[in-house]
């Protein structure tokens, strides 16, 4: 099956800074795909070249197979809602969403069946007369949401809608854009730096960075199989141990060896970052002096209390190395700060990226972990 | 619960203010209350010598539509240029706030002798130009109202967010002009009110330029019956007075009205 939406090899530069560069991305019918990465990375960029507020320097937009590149904006029937609050001040929330069916001179009738059945949609049927000064942040979201749909268009766009709201309405929020997105089989693009927000919601999460796509994944498949070391970096909490193959099966992290089943088969040597969630590291004391194989030895660091889970880190003597782990909060009562401990994980959970491509100097970013 | 009380200081001053600005309008009230003939209190004589004579009427009517033609325009020429340069050229807006800044420098008096030599000997303009008001006196005011109506429709467009406002309205299928008329001028419209009423002062008190140009508007009238009769003057300059407050008061009554509505959107970029 063709795809719905594609972006061919998409370039745009502002002077000396490239924003994209030769972005590729296929969107099916009805499907929910997230732009994700941080701040500058091209996300909405990428969005408004879509949406037709910009140009891009060489590529193509294609919906249904028709270029849209060169088409104006107002010709694109493409959605929006955007990152700021956008409703026009001077109409009622009715009339907002009026707005674009009155441009299309949809008959009055249908207009007001319209407008309440996507008010009603969006939870706000009772809130039409309002002007935008009246409703909350969220409402006006909201409303902007109803307005963009009310014109049945082929591509919704969602430019970081939730991220002028507070966390609860966030929350709230994005589960029924998702819930509309669904109930109307609408294909959509959304743009967000939160990865959660985006892991929640998403078939499949295109992430970003440097003007490029890294990787274009199912939420789960993008957290357990991270392609590249910034997606391991930017999706979720990871250990990522820069180590070198040892025997089959195993690497070196320093003077700890680990069990490691994806280094089976690989040359010994390779320079690799060994990836490891918090939540498969368990941590046991160790008994006195012992530094068994397979194992990080170290001494607990500190605790991060983090609501079901409590997250121990730990480091080596050197403190150069250790693992961060997360355990129910009740064991790591037993695992005060300055307790000697092993970390170990199921050699089967771990991944390894290689670093063949990385500087020497490749060390990940402590912030990021 | 604390009252919230004006202090005693504050009121003094407010007094103060007052006076400065009611004594010199009942003094000129009493003035006009003097007899034609006798020059004594009370009559309303001055007031009904104004009210029937033509040339009032005539030159007010004059100015009047000299300072709505100049609103027009005015407005028909700051309003998408200022749109556009808020929205796509930015960097000029520090260049057009200073070409607003030259006609508070320039005197009238050096603007319209320079115009006129302008027209005159350099272009050689015809007759039916430089002798009607409705296009000689109108392109000077639309200079002189420049600086007005640019910095009250600068602080509406800034008022806001014209860019993500402009890109919502396209993207529902609207183009440059539905969305300039539909979406963008009901949110300055209060910005530009103030604009027109600013002008509309301005045009009804512009003596300079009329009287070297030889047009006959109202502060001309004013200029002249002020030499002949000096109580009906008063009289004059009280009426005019009177019209531009009820001019400042409904645009205060339509900003009230539409202020209600306007909130600031968009969180900058």
């Amino acid at each position: 099956m063709a795809a719905h939406v594609e972006l061919r090899e998409l370039w745009r530069s502002f002077g000396a800074v490239t924003a994209l560069q030769g972005i590729n991305l296929s969107l099916d019918t009805a499907e929910f795909v997230s732009l994700l990465g941080p701040s500058g990375c091209g996300k909405t960029t990428a969005l408004r070249l879509v949406a037709g507020f910009d140009q891009p320097d060489s590529g193509q937009i294609l919906v249904d197979g028709k270029d849209l590149t060169r088409v104006a904006p107002n010709k694109r029937d493409m959605g929006m809602v955007f990152q700021a609050y956008s409703l026009f001040p001077n109409m009622t929330a009715e009339q907002n969403v009026e707005y674009g069916l009155r441009i299309r001179k949809q008959p009055k009738a249908d207009r007001r069946k319209r407008i309440a059945e996507l008010l009603e949609l969006v939870g706000l049927g009772h809130a039409g007369k309002r002007y935008p000064h009246q409703l909350s942040g969220g409402m006006q979201q909201r409303v902007a949401l109803a307005r963009a749909l009310a014109i049945e268009p082929s591509v919704l766009l969602l430019d970081e809608p939730l991220s002028a709201l507070d966390a609860k309405v966030r929350v709230q929020l994005r589960e029924e854009i998702r819930r509309i997105q669904l109930e109307l089989g609408i294909t959509t693009i959304y743009v967000t730096h939160d990865q959660e927000e985006a892991l929640s919601i998403s078939d499949r999460v295109a992430v970003m960075y440097g003007g490029k796509i890294e990787q274009v994944a199912s939420p789960a498949e993008m957290y357990g199989n991270p392609a590249t070391p910034f997606v391991a970096e930017f999706i979720g909490t990871m250990n990522r141990l820069v180590s070198a193959v040892a025997d089959d099966g195993y690497v070196d992290y320093g003077e700890h060896r680990l069990r490691v089943q994806a280094a089976e088969g690989l040359p010994r040597g390779e320079r690799v970052l060994l990836l490891v969630r918090p939540e498969t590291v368990d941590i046991q004391p160790a008994a006195n002096g012992e530094s068994p194989e397979g194992a990080v030895t170290g001494e607990v660091v500190s605790h991060i209390f983090l609501g079901s889970t409590t997250r121990v880190r730990i480091e080596d003597p050197s403190g150069e190395r250790g693992m961060t782990a997360d355990v129910p909060p009740a064991r790591a009562e037993t695992l005060a700060i300055g307790t000697r401990v092993t970390a170990t994980f199921p050699p089967e959970s771990a991944r390894l990226l290689s670093l063949a491509d990385q500087p020497e100097s490749y060390a990940p970013d402590p912030d990021s972990q | 619960m604390k009252k919230d009380r004006i202090a005693p200081s504050a009121v003094v001053w407010l007094v103060l203010g007052a006076l400065y600005f009611l004594i010199p309008l009942l003094a000129t009230f009493l003035f006009s209350l003097r007899g034609l003939q006798s020059g004594k209190c009370c009559s309303f004589g001055s007031y009904g010598f104004i009210i029937h004579d033509p040339n009032f009427w005539t030159t007010i009517k004059l100015s009047f539509r000299l300072a709505l033609e100049t609103i027009v325009i005015g407005l028909v020429l700051f309003v998408p240029t200022i749109y556009w340069v808020h929205l796509k050229l930015p960097r000029l807006r520090p260049l057009i706030g200073f070409m607003a800044l030259v006609p508070f420098v320039i005197p009238p008096i050096i603007l319209v002798v320079g115009l006129l030599k302008f027209y005159k000997d350099t272009l050689h303009a015809p007759f039916w130009f430089l002798g009607k008001p409705d296009l000689f006196l109108v392109g000077a005011y639309v200079i002189l109202a420049f600086p007005y109506i640019y910095f009250s429709l600068d602080a509406g467009f800034r008022s806001i967010d014209v860019h993500t406002l402009t890109e919502a309205s396209q993207n529902l299928g609207a183009t440059w002009r539905t969305t300039l008329g539909r979406v963008i001028l009901p949110n300055i419209r209060v910005a530009a009110l103030s604009g027109a009423f600013l002008t509309l002062a301005i045009v009804m008190g512009e003596f300079t330029i009329a009287s070297l140009a030889t047009f006959h508007t109202f502060p001309t009238y004013l200029q002249q019956i002020n030499q002949d009769e000096a109580y009906p003057a008063a009289a004059a300059t009280l009426l005019s007075f009177g019209i531009t407050w009820l001019a400042m008061l409904s645009i205060l009554l339509i900003g009230r009205r539409g202020g209600q509505r306007t909130v600031r959107v968009g969180i900058g970029r």
